[in-house]
């Protein structure tokens, strides 16, 4: 499973992002991959989800993208229940 | 670790700050003093905000300023503003910390983030940012926990 990371410039806050979501992947035994990238780049990068700040994915979603809206990135435990909610009982 | 790159020239407090504009502008000056960044890179943070939204709170009350590093990156380095009465973005979202993060290169600062990300992770460190009103009483107080 594929999993874009995004903000605005792809570096600092969706880098950061990244570094939870993969770690909270591993505790929920998900087999996936979280990579970082900028906004205008994930607009055409396919992936099977997108995780980001609401402002974000809001700027993201075309309709046809599976969006995860996450507020705190630093709270493992806001973003394991996020992946929960979406891809588990998605 | 992360509290070891915030020397004492690079955190700022201040009672109230009027926009998050004039935040960023302050929180990046001990940066631009020391050479870190140049004030191309403070005008591409602020840019960032103003296309985007504030994606740059990270979490309640903390936002992390960032541009690209050839927006003017002369070498790695973080500094912390902190506002005792938070500062408001467009949307509902604000701040009380500004933590300007200035990576060399995309890659070589994935250790620096994993330290802020451990570090905000602990909502009690925020609360003692939030308390002291100068670098030595946060000190003080991180060490007293």
């Amino acid at each position: 499973m594929k999993i874009l990371a995004v903000c605005g410039n792809g570096l600092g806050t969706s880098f950061m992002l990244s570094l939870n979501v993969n770690k909270a992947l591993k505790e929920l035994n998900i087999d996936g991959d979280c990579k970082n990238m900028d906004l205008a780049s994930a607009k055409t990068e396919q992936a099977d989800y997108y995780i980001g700040s609401p402002e974000i994915m809001d700027q993201l979603n075309d309709g046809k993208k599976k969006t995860i809206r996450v507020v705190n990135m630093v709270n493992l435990n806001e973003i394991k229940d996020a992946l929960k909610a979406h891809i588990l009982e998605g | 670790m992360f509290l070891s790159r915030l020397t004492k020239e690079l955190v700022q407090f201040e009672e109230k700050i009027d926009s998050w504009e004039q935040a960023i502008e302050l929180a990046s000056n001990p940066l631009l003093e020391n050479g870190s960044i140049k004030e191309s890179y403070v005008k591409a943070m602020i840019e960032n905000v103003k296309n985007f939204g504030p994606y740059i709170v990270l979490m309640p009350q903390v936002a992390m300023p960032h541009a690209r590093p050839e927006d003017g990156v002369e070498k790695t380095g973080i500094s912390l503003l902190v506002v005792k009465e938070k500062v408001l973005f467009e949307t509902d979202k604000s701040a009380n910390l500004f933590l300007v993060l200035a990576a060399e290169d995309a890659t070589n600062h994935l250790t620096l983030l994993q330290e802020i990300s451990d570090f905000l992770s602990i909502e009690e460190n925020i609360e003692t940012l939030l308390n002291a009103t100068n670098y030595e009483e946060f000190l003080n107080n991180l060490r007293g926990k």
